[in-house]
């Protein structure tokens, strides 16, 4: 089950994408994102779909494996839309049955908010397909080190979210194996409602959580004893630096935000109602 | 190298409810001097102290009595801290707990790092401390990809990437299987020939021992018997009183030359025992 989500995931590849440097990645999706909110015109809708179109191109993610990324939030994006769709009024009825009314506006804003939340979760899939979960860390904890000085531990928190990401495999084999010992003594994990299932899950947990605070245990130890002490007077074997196609890549990204906003404000330009 | 003098290490017994019902003494008046270069080993059954005394020659643990110098450092003082850990590396026994990075480069250079080791030279001391393990071809794989004896070699190059002089392996084998052991066995043999690090070996595994210079047996916190491997494993009923076994050739040498035949004591090895064997006729 936990298989089958590829949000989130890494798709390793060589591309012009996945070379970019992690912090190029982060504050580009960002923008990304904040472009889609600042306009809400259909040209700009357009601008849009054609830079999201270059950059999965670019990195050479099938789009196939991007579609599959959307399946968690297919219920959100329905709900949004049904929302939308009814309960927005303005503008001419398009359609009157019973109690449901479609009006105009109605039916523009949930169009148009559909798209914007399937560009919204394509956008950071694109950032997480292309970057390794260290790469992300390293280049979170790169951006957010000006935090450091309100006494926000940044390089604790990245050092805890890389150490995380080392130990799911870990602590998923392991769940596994606890499932199967509690299996063979009589455990039924399959039936019963959804009470009997929960309460079916605390002899895997409970194990499970006591073998994760050994091994954290451990891995303190470990780490201490190679003199990890705090980020303080630490060097790095993989500094981030920029280079030529970062720099190209956040002129690319500043040009289209630039874009969408003078088309969404000065560009009149409309199709039937959007 | 290192130097432990008198050492005793207490810590406190709880109850459930953690009210402290008396002292347990994990290592009790221990005395060792491990020179620069050799190979020393250390056994003994579970519960016998014998971790927590290598946890001592890291400084994880500091000494509640007695004195532990590494290198002339005494273990107790703050100041020396990072200095004792560098100059004595830790390779524990879960393989998996003492791996940081997710990629196996990365987790080599995890100790450099540390020391401040500027970056061009962690390079280079990645790939030669993972050359000398012999996984210099893993350097890119993910650590959750590789065996239990790959895993426990990645730990030792990322120890020997801090450039101790001294790596202590507390049960580096024990969760390996008969494969796996080799690997690491031959793994720390050859760092201790061609880097000249001072290698102290705590396991329960007598075939690992054969080729140290000195083995200390500890029993209830106390060192029992220290010598040569030759000199422990000709006393076999005494290591047998410590609940201890020796090498299976020792064992069967022992159990000939008490149905009386002329074999020589402390026999380690099974071309000795052939060659003993032969010159009977």
């Amino acid at each position: 089950m936990i298989r089958d989500i590829t949000i989130g995931q890494y798709y390793p590849a060589q591309s012009r994408i996945h070379r970019l440097d992690p912090r190029v990645k982060i504050v580009c999706t960002l923008l990304f994102l904040v472009s889609l909110f600042i306009q809400n015109s259909l040209l700009g809708y357009v601008v849009a779909t054609v830079f999201l179109g270059c950059v999965i191109r670019l990195s050479k993610v099938p789009l196939k494996f991007i579609v599959k990324g959307l399946k968690p939030v297919v219920i959100l994006l329905l709900f949004t839309v049904v929302m939308n769709l009814f309960l927005t009024r303005g503008g001419n009825t398009l359609v009157h049955f019973w109690i449901f009314t479609i009006t105009e506006s109605g039916l523009r804003t949930s169009v148009l908010m559909a798209v914007r939340l399937i560009y919204l979760v394509m956008g950071s899939s694109i950032m997480t397909f292309t970057t390794s979960p260290n790469g992300l860390t390293d280049g979170m904890e790169s951006l957010l080190h000006p935090l450091n000085r309100l006494n926000v531990p940044v390089h604790e928190v990245a050092m805890m979210m890389s150490i995380a990401l080392r130990f799911i495999p870990i602590l998923l084999e392991e769940t596994d194996k606890i499932m199967k010992a509690q299996m063979a003594r009589g455990a039924d994990f399959e039936s019963g409602n959804i009470i009997q299932r929960a309460k079916a899950m605390i002899p895997i947990l409970v194990p499970l959580f006591v073998s994760a605070f050994r091994r954290a245990n451990d891995l303190a130890m470990a780490m201490e004893s190679r003199c990890y002490h705090g980020g303080e007077g630490r060097t790095k074997m993989k500094p981030l630096k920029y280079k030529a196609g970062d720099i190209r890549a956040y002129i690319f990204t500043v040009l289209y935000v630039v874009m969408m906003f003078a088309v969404g404000r000065f560009v009149p330009f409309r199709l039937w109602i959007f | 190298m290192i130097h432990a003098k008198e050492l005793v290490y207490e810590y406190d017994k709880r109850d459930e409810e953690g009210n402290v019902i008396g002292t347990n003494r994990a290592i009790d008046g221990v005395d060792i001097d491990v020179p620069q270069g050799s190979f020393v080993a250390v056994l003994g059954h579970n519960g016998s102290g014998k971790s927590t005394l290598a946890k001592h020659m890291n400084a994880i643990l500091v000494p509640t009595g007695g004195t532990m110098w590494v290198d002339g450092r005494d273990t107790r003082d703050p100041d020396e801290l990072w200095n004792v850990r560098q100059t004595a590396g830790m390779v524990f026994q879960n393989p998996d707990n003492q791996i940081i990075g997710t990629v196996v480069e990365e987790d080599v250079g995890f100790g450099p790092e540390n020391l401040g080791v500027p970056t061009d030279e962690i390079w280079k001391r990645v790939e030669d401390s993972l050359r000398a393990v012999g996984m210099i071809e893993y350097r890119k794989s993910s650590p959750n990809k590789l065996s239990g004896g790959q895993k426990q070699r990645v730990a030792i190059a990322g120890v020997i990437a801090m450039e101790p002089k001294c790596i202590v392996l507390d049960e580096p084998t024990a969760m390996l299987d008969p494969n796996g052991r080799k690997e690491v066995i031959r793994a720390v043999e050859k760092l201790r020939k061609e880097k000249n690090v001072t290698v102290i070996l705590i396991t329960h595994y007598m075939e690992e021992v054969i080729d140290a210079d000195q083995v200390f047996v500890m029993d209830d916190g106390h060192i029992v018997m220290h010598g040569t491997p030759r000199e422990i494993f000709s006393r076999v009923d005494e290591l047998k009183t410590y609940r201890m076994d020796v090498p299976q050739v020792t064992m069967l040498a022992e159990e000939l030359r008490k149905r009386g035949l002329d074999l020589p004591k402390g026999i380690l090895r099974r071309e000795e025992l052939v060659e003993a064997l032969c010159r009977l006729r």
